[in-house]
Parts: C-alpha cells; sequence; structure tokens
C-alpha cells in the first residue's frame, strides 16, 4: 500500500519539528527514514501512524486521507525502539494480542489464533519461546517478538522507529540482514527511523534524508551516497573532508594555499564548503606547489585500508584512507609535514547555509 | 550454617538480622503476645462466650463489612484519582495531590467530628441526602463508611501513583495500534500491571479501616447491634475494668485480621506468578 505524505507540519512550542514535509512512499518498498537525532524523523513516522496529530497536512494512506483516522483503524504495524511488549503476558499472548482485540464478529477462533500465531513465531524462528515471558528474552528475541505481534492483525504499512537502536552492534548488525530478507518475503510496505547512516545505506531500497525539520535528499543508498546533493547529506553518509575556502576559475583558495577544482560554474570569487572523501585525497611532500597542509597525528594500518589521521593548520581535522600498495610506495610518519591533494572536490556555495548548520559542520570538522 | 557464613558483598548480615529482629519483637511481637497471654486468663469456655455475644458479633460484622467495603470503595477511586494526577497536567494539580494526604495528617477525631456536623439531620450534606433520598447517614452503618473512605483514600492513591508512573505510555500506544479500543488498552495491558498495587493499597486501606476510632465513633452513634464497631466494644469493655474481655475480643481482631491480610498476600503472590513478574 502506498502512502502519501503531504505538507505535514508539526510544531511543539517554539521549536519546528516538521517544516512542509512532502513524501511518496511507494507500495512494497522498504524507507529509511535517516536523519540526526532531533531531526522530527520519529515525529513524522509517528504521524504517518496516527499516533501524533500533525498541525498542519495530510496523510494519505492507499489513496484514501486518513489525517483523521484513529490509529486503531489505521492498519499500521508500529514497532518500538523499546520494543514495547506486554510484561505480563506470555510471548504468545503478546503476539494474539492484536487477533483476540478484534470486535466479535471479525475476531478468529481460539485455535484460528494459535495456528496464526505460531506461523508468525516461526517466520521470526522463536516458536519454541511461546510460553516464556519477554523479560526471559534477549534483546533481538524481543524485537523479533515486536514485529510478530505487529504482523499479527496484517497491517497494510509496518513502522518501525530505531528498531535496531537497544541492540549491540553484533546483533544489530545480524537483525538488519533479517529484515531486509523478510521484506524480501512479505513485500509489505515498511518505513523506518534510523541515525545509523550504516544501516539506512545497507538495509533499505530508498533514503529519505532528514535534517532539522525538513527533507534534505531522497533517493536509492547508491545516489544519495555517491551524489550527495547538499553540504548537510555530504558531511552525514560517510566520513569527509570538509575545506573551507574560495572559489576562483581554476582552483579554490584555502587560506594560502590553493586547491584545483573541476567545477566550471564557479567563475567569479564565492566562499564555498569543499568536500572530499577520504579515499579521494592524496598525500603528498611538503614542497609540493599545490595542496593542503596538513601533519600527520596517527597512521592506523589494518584491514583492508590505511587510515591517516592528520592535523590541519588552524586546527580542522582530515582523514585519508590509503590502500595497501599506496601505503608502502610511501613513508609516511607520525608527526611528518605534507600536502593533502584532492582529487575530486564537491563545493557547496556557503551562503546558502543556514548559520546553524556551517556551525555543525565546523563542529564535526573540529 | 554454612549458606550464613558465606562471603558476601553485602557484609553485615548478621548484625541486621538481629536488629531487625530485636526491634520487630520489641515494637510489634511483644505488645500483640501481651493480648494473648491476657487472654489466656479466662477458661476456653468463658472466651468464647465473650468473643461471641451478640452484641460483638454483631459488632465484628459491622466492622469488617464496612472495611471491606471502604477499602473496595477506596481501590476504585484511588485508582482514579492517582490516573488523574499522574496522567494529566492541570492548574493546582501539586495542591491536590497535597490535598491526598490530608487524611494521614488530620486527628481523626476532627475528621469524626467535621463528617457528623456534615451528614447529621441538619448538616449541610446531612439535610439533602435524607431530604431528596430518605437516606440517613450519620448514626447508621452509612456513616462508618464514608468515615472509613476517608481515612482510607491515601493508601490507594500512594501505593498506585509510582506504579502507574513507571508505566510508559509506549505500551498503551502499542494496543491502540494493534487495534485495542482505549477500554481494551486500560483493562488488558494497564491495568494487570497495575494490580498488585492495588491490592496492597487494599490491603493497606482495609487494615487501617478495621482498627480505626476516632473518625467512626462520632458520626456512628453507637447504638447497639446497629452502628457498634469492635473497637469500640473494647474500649467499653476497658470501661467496665473488664480487661481480659477487652484483650479477647482484641485476639479476635487480631487473628481475623492477620488471616485477611495474609490472604491477600497471597493473591498478590498468585497473581504476580501469574503474570511472569517472578519469572
Amino acid at each position: 500500500m502506498s502512502i502519501n505524505v503531504k505538507n505535514i507540519h508539526k510544531q511543539f512550542g517554539e521549536f519546528t519539528a516538521l517544516d512542509d514535509i512532502s513524501l511518496d512512499f511507494p507500495s512494497g518498498e522498504l524507507v529509511a527514514l535517516l536523519g540526526p537525532s532531533g531531526c522530527g524523523k520519529t515525529t513524522l513516522l509517528r504521524i504517518i501512524a496516527g499516533l501524533e496529530q500533525a498541525d498542519q497536512g495530510d496523510i494519505i494512506l492507499d489513496g484514501e486521507n486518513a489525517s483523521n483516522t484513529h490509529v486503531r483503524d489505521r492498519q499500521v504495524g508500529f514497532v518500538f525502539q523499546h520494543y514495547a511488549l506486554f510484561k505480563h503476558m506470555t510471548i504468545f499472548d503478546n503476539v494474539a494480542f492484536g487477533l483476540r482485540m478484534k470486535p466479535k464478529a471479525q475476531r478468529p477462533s481460539e485455535s484460528k489464533i494459535r495456528e496464526k500465531v505460531f506461523s508468525l513465531l516461526q517466520l521470526v524462528q522463536l516458536d519454541w519461546l511461546a510460553d516464556r515471558f519477554p523479560a526471559q528474552l534477549s534483546g533481538g528475541q524481543r524485537q523479533r517478538i515486536a514485529l510478530a505481534r505487529a504482523l499479527a492483525v496484517e497491517p497494510r504499512v509496518l513502522l518501525l522507529d530505531e528498531p535496531f537502536g537497544a541492540l549491540d552492534a553484533k546483533v544489530r548488525k545480524e537483525l538488519r540482514r533479517w529484515l531486509r530478507k523478510l521484506h524480501d518475503e512479505l513485500h509489505i510496505t515498511s518505513i523506518f527511523v534510523t541515525h545509523d547512516q550504516e544501516e539506512a545505506l545497507e538495509v533499505a531500497d530508498r533514503v529519505v534524508l532528514m535534517d532539522h525539520g525538513k527533507v534534505e535528499q531522497v533517493g536509492t543508498p547508491e545516489a544519495v551516497y555517491n551524489h550527495p546533493q547538499t553540504p548537510f547529506v555530504y558531511s552525514f553518509l560517510g566520513s569527509v573532508n570538509v575545506f573551507h575556502g574560495r572559489a576562483e576559475q581554476e582552483h579554490l583558495q584555502v587560506g594560502n594555499e590553493q586547491l584545483r577544482h573541476h567545477n566550471d560554474s564557479y567563475g567569479h570569487s564565492k566562499d564555498v564548503f569543499a568536500f572530499a572523501r577520504p579515499h579521494e585525497i592524496k598525500i603528498v611532500d611538503n614542497n609540493h606547489h599545490e595542496g593542503v597542509s596538513a601533519r600527520i597525528s596517527r597512521v592506523l594500518s589494518f584491514g583492508i585500508e590505511t587510515k591517516v589521521e592528520l592535523d590541519g593548520l588552524n586546527g580542522t581535522h582530515y582523514e585519508v584512507h590509503l590502500s595497501q600498495q599506496q601505503r608502502q610506495a610511501q613513508s609516511l610518519y607520525i608527526g611528518q609535514e605534507v600536502k593533502l591533494v584532492p582529487s575530486a572536490l564537491a563545493l557547496f556555495p556557503r551562503e546558502l547555509e543556514t548559520s546553524a548548520q556551517a556551525q555543525r559542520l565546523s563542529e564535526q570538522q573540529g | 550454617m554454612n549458606t550464613l557464613r558465606q562471603f558476601s558483598v553485602l557484609p553485615g548480615f548478621g548484625l541486621s538480622l538481629g536488629y531487625t529482629l530485636v526491634y520487630l519483637s520489641l515494637i510489634v511481637l511483644v505488645p500483640i503476645s501481651a493480648v494473648f497471654i491476657f487472654t489466656s486468663q479466662l477458661s476456653l469456655s468463658e472466651y468464647w462466650q465473650v468473643v461471641t455475644s451478640p452484641r460483638v458479633m454483631a459488632s465484628y460484622q459491622l466492622s469488617f463489612g464496612t472495611s471491606f467495603l471502604a477499602a473496595g470503595i477506596n481501590a476504585v477511586f484511588g485508582v482514579l484519582l492517582a490516573w488523574c494526577l499522574v496522567r494529566y497536567s492541570f492548574p493546582g494539580k501539586r495542591i491536590v495531590d497535597a490535598l491526598i494526604d490530608l487524611p494521614f495528617a488530620l486527628p481523626t477525631a476532627v475528621a469524626g467530628i467535621a463528617l457528623t456536623a456534615l451528614y447529621a439531620q441538619n448538616g449541610w450534606l446531612g439535610q439533602i441526602i435524607e431530604g431528596y433520598f430518605g437516606i440517613k447517614v450519620a448514626f447508621t452503618p452509612i456513616g462508618i463508611l464514608i468515615a472509613l473512605v476517608f481515612i482510607g483514600l491515601p493508601f490507594v492513591v500512594r501505593t498506585v501513583q509510582p506504579v502507574l508512573e513507571e508505566i510508559d505510555t509506549e505500551l498503551e500506544e502499542a494496543a491502540s495500534s494493534l487495534g485495542a479500543s482505549r477500554w481494551q488498552a486500560c483493562r488488558y495491558v494497564v491495568l494487570p500491571v497495575l494490580l498488585p498495587a492495588i491490592m496492597t493499597g487494599f490491603a493497606l486501606a482495609f487494615a487501617r479501616a478495621v482498627g480505626e476510632y476516632g473518625s467512626v465513633i462520632f458520626i456512628a452513634g453507637n447504638i447497639p447491634m446497629v452502628s457498634e464497631i469492635t473497637p469500640l466494644m473494647i474500649i467499653s469493655k476497658l470501661e467496665q475494668y473488664d480487661y481480659t474481655g477487652a484483650t479477647a475480643i482484641a485476639s479476635v481482631m487480631l487473628i481475623v485480621s492477620f488471616i485477611l491480610l495474609l490472604l491477600i498476600n497471597l493473591l498478590q503472590s498468585w497473581t504476580a506468578k501469574q503474570t511472569g513478574r517472578n519469572a
């Protein structure tokens, strides 16, 4: 079932949680709402579910305006970050809850309920825990039960609020893969909220990036990672190096130093942010005519890549990833003065940015 | 004795257990056993005669009956009050919250006099109730019930309130997202979690009501066979210098109260087991 969000606005006192959000979630897709905490992603999810009311705008479920439909009639499955399992009920009763709450005319017989609950417990591979209580389960198991419980009422949409947020790294990774597999089997339109970019990129069909109550970019994981459209997306997805400078015809002036860029649209002197991913930067000798000076502070050479951390002149911090071949061709030591030459630079004019965003960018960098 | 001598990160087990036992003996067990020792001066048949005399029997029925009913009424309305205080914010909430403890603080005789003045035939409320409904409140068991409800209220509110604060609204949200109506969410999700606290509050209010004397004595009117509570029977025996008779009745009250409280405790641990709390 498709979900359309139209011009949603939500205010909490002085704070604007959602500012004129419009989004379309096509049928059968698994979409991630990604952003830092406080960006409004959970509020949006709760408004779609009907747990929260928007100040303005409409939620269209399957072509029908559901803005004034109560949550219990919206047929949405909602999974909470902290599971929200009913502690006083067994796992079986938890999963059966939605079926047993149906009005008498629609309620299946107890044997039908039993059948359904066990098929769901098998789906989440936990049928052997039916008689236990939630307190006896691990975090990962609880979240799978919460999912089974939400699926029991055959929701038209599945909404997951930071479903793996309370789990440790290993279980989180396992469940992530499992959720993706489950979605491929069920094809139920799903939206999940996360602040973990890796999680969003790995699991979702499409990613919606949000910041400060606004949508920054929507696209496939490849698209948003490879072609970020705003400085926020650039800095939020993966690690990135930022150069503050002035763009001229051919080069970027960073302090007293110059970097070449290949962007023709910056004819005049313009203040810009320039972004380069860690693998898009070369380390060269400091007598090189081009590049930004830095001093190596750490060299981490385990894994496939070598990570080099550097300190810039005015307290900025850089990170460069080198392949093992590059690493071996070069002698690098801590304290060495070098210059950094980016092979690609993405430029964003600085005047477009609000001061708050600019400040956050420089904070991330420092 | 090996288990008691094991190493523990919480030392002082022996000392604190010893202190607890001595303290409990001095404060609770010795006075209570004195009741039974005094009583034992009576022969069994004398004892039986005292504790089953018709006026005393009527007083048991009245005392335990009205106490039970009052605790039940408090359990219902105390939960409602606690719900309002926890879930909603409204102007003057802090004042209402403080008012709840007033029955604790007020000398019970003051409460009794105030209630009697209100509900007497010529009192504000008494006039209205008797005028419109033809029900006499003061000097009847209904008056006793009102006094017991008054003094028992804080027990339920104060035991339920913290538990209710602990309940995450997420649980109710989860219930309604699964299609449960508001009533179903309260009945199947909130109430089972609250039940042990409600039962504790009920037990406390009941225990308090059984032993209550000061506030009841004015509004009850103390008509033999109609509105005499058991504590009054004990006092009247004392006034006749019949100490053993007084302790005999007291021993019956003690035993019945103990059995009832024990039953409530058992019921509580049974529900806890049913709902997986001990698991």
